[in-house]
């Protein structure tokens, strides 16, 4: 009844906006250009499928390179801390105030540097990405508890033993949920440094078609990019709970299904 | 700072505490002149008040903690080298991620001895301690009970000479302690390690040890050192008899003068 529920019934109210949005859309007779119906969405969705999934493929290169970038050198950053304080000390200031700048403000610069644009982007979605895994495996790391840790100490296990068993399992559940903050800033971050270097790419993703459709007031179209965009970041958030959930479902209360309880 | 092991003759104690003080950074006064001598398979209680120190003065023992004046001797015979020393904690302190058998093999794990033998050793102290058939159960699985007997599995599959037990059962209900009572009874004699266990329960010291040493309030001094002559092993029915009852008394009115000379 609660699984059935858990997808009935936000499809449900799904279906019921889509329906009072088509119905308003169409009473009022409001232009396309304006704000298309969800019917119309749909048919743009399906005639200008192809192309607009083209580009889609070029942002998702972008979001995925970008948040596997993240999670190697956000993951690696935190354990380099978790082995010296005073490097944590001295580093993590920065991560703190590339985290802080907006993006918008320096893709200009980063996409001016880096002459390629493939690397363009992708440097500039990865600095969107990296601060929550960073900053979250750190915390992780140095959360173990600390009975274990002098456990540890009697049994006389040395810092890679201790790292390895202890600290980097307890940090594990922290570095995931940095992970799934990440696949979405990841993907914001690869549009927002695509719609500033929009014009000076050479391959054209998404941002750009949503650009283009803008001013040339292809509004359903817009629409139909914008759809897409959104079905990505669900799919990548959803993937990556899923990778989450399997990873922590023997021992963590965020896994725990119901049956277990 | 590891304890100090070195050769020990027959009849030398196991652990020994010469003008042990421990003062705390922020200036708390923790332990003053303990002196202690534990023989080797003792079953040596620490009782007194909370905050009297008795817990410093076992991690002290542990290695896990220097004291700031004294000297601590530990010397533990080479039989168990992977872990000569175990020790529990007032919560199981497992690792969540690993499952009943990984948490007790840790010993061996962390001291590169994974082999035949560790398996067999690990096997068995899950059974010692009534756990067979869950070796594949993950701690979140487990009841409290289970979960702190697992802990007791993990700190005797090391077969060690000295075992300290920070009120181990502190958190733990009337009934499923009483049950751990009986069981560490039961371990104490199969595996026969020299034991100092902190509690502030007189019943349990009494149940359970062959010598109390009663503390004062903070900073800790050891006042009383009392022999428990009752007969061993120690079964339920002690828990009726009139020799206990009067060991109860006796040590209840020792803990009682010196937290009134503390007090006073």
């Amino acid at each position: 009844m609660i699984a059935f529920g858990r997808v009935l019934a936000p499809l449900a109210v799904g279906l019921l906006l889509l329906a009072i949005w088509e119905i308003a859309v169409r009473a009022a007779a409001v232009p396309p250009y304006i704000l298309p119906g969800p019917m119309l969405i749909a048919q743009t969705l399906w005639t200008d499928g192809p192309s607009l999934f083209g580009a889609l493929l070029v942002t998702l290169r972008v979001t995925i390179a970008a948040l596997a970038a993240a999670a190697l050198l956000g993951g690696g950053l935190a354990l380099l801390f978790s082995l010296s304080r005073l490097l944590e000390l001295s580093l993590f200031p920065y991560a703190v105030i590339l985290q802080v700048t907006p993006i918008v403000a320096i893709a200009p610069l980063i996409i001016i540097w880096v002459q390629q644009p493939f690397l363009a982007l992708l440097a500039c979605a990865w600095i969107v990405a990296f601060f929550p895994i960073v900053s979250n495996t750190t915390l992780g790391l140095n959360s173990a508890d600390r009975n274990l840790l002098a456990l540890f100490r009697l049994y006389g296990a040395s810092r890679r033993q201790t790292l390895l068993y202890l600290r980097i399992p307890t940090a594990l559940p922290y570095f995931l949920a940095g992970l799934r903050i990440s696949g979405g800033l990841a993907l914001i971050g690869a549009v927002v440094a695509e719609f500033v270097a929009g014009t000076g790419g050479a391959e054209t993703g998404l941002a750009f078609r949503i650009l283009e459709a803008g001013y040339r007031l292809a509004i359903p179209r817009l629409f139909a990019a914008l759809f897409l965009l959104s079905a990505t970041g669900i799919a990548i958030y959803l993937g990556l709970d899923l990778l989450s959930r399997h990873l922590l479902r023997h021992w963590h209360e965020s896994a725990v299904t119901d049956e277990e309880e | 700072m590891m304890p100090a092991s070195a050769a020990r003759g027959r009849g030398d104690p196991v652990v020994s505490l010469h003008d042990i003080g421990k003062r705390f950074g922020s200036g708390i006064e923790a332990l003053e002149r303990v002196d202690l001598a534990i023989a080797a398979g003792e079953f040596l209680s620490l009782i007194g008040p909370s905050g009297c120190g008795k817990s410093t003065l076992l991690r002290i023992i542990a290695g896990l903690s220097a004291p700031s004046r004294g000297i601590c001797r530990v010397a533990p015979a080479s039989r168990g080298a992977a872990g000569p020393i175990g020790f529990v904690f007032q919560d199981p302190t497992l690792m969540p991620w690993s499952t009943v058998f990984g948490n007790v093999l840790l010993p061996f794990r962390l001291a590169r001895r994974v082999d035949a033998n560790a398996h067999e050793r690990v096997h068995a102290a899950i059974a010692a301690v009534g756990l067979d058939g869950f070796e594949g159960a993950y701690p979140r699985q487990l009841s409290g009970g289970m979960r702190m007997r697992v802990s007791l599995a993990r700190a005797l599959v090391t077969d060690p000479e000295l075992l300290l037990l920070d009120e181990p059962f502190a958190a733990l209900d009337e009934i499923t302690r009483l049950a751990l009572n009986d069981d560490l009874m039961r371990l104490w004699q199969r595996y026969r390690p020299t034991v100092v266990f902190v509690t502030h329960s007189v019943f349990e010291s009494v149940f359970l040890s062959t010598r109390i040493a009663v503390m004062t309030p903070r900073p800790g001094r050891i006042v009383a050192d009392l022999p428990i002559a009752l007969p061993q092993p120690r079964r339920r029915e002690l828990r009726t008899a009139p020799a206990y009852a009067a060991y109860c008394d006796d040590v209840s009115a020792t803990l009682a003068a010196a937290m009134a000379t503390e007090a006073g």
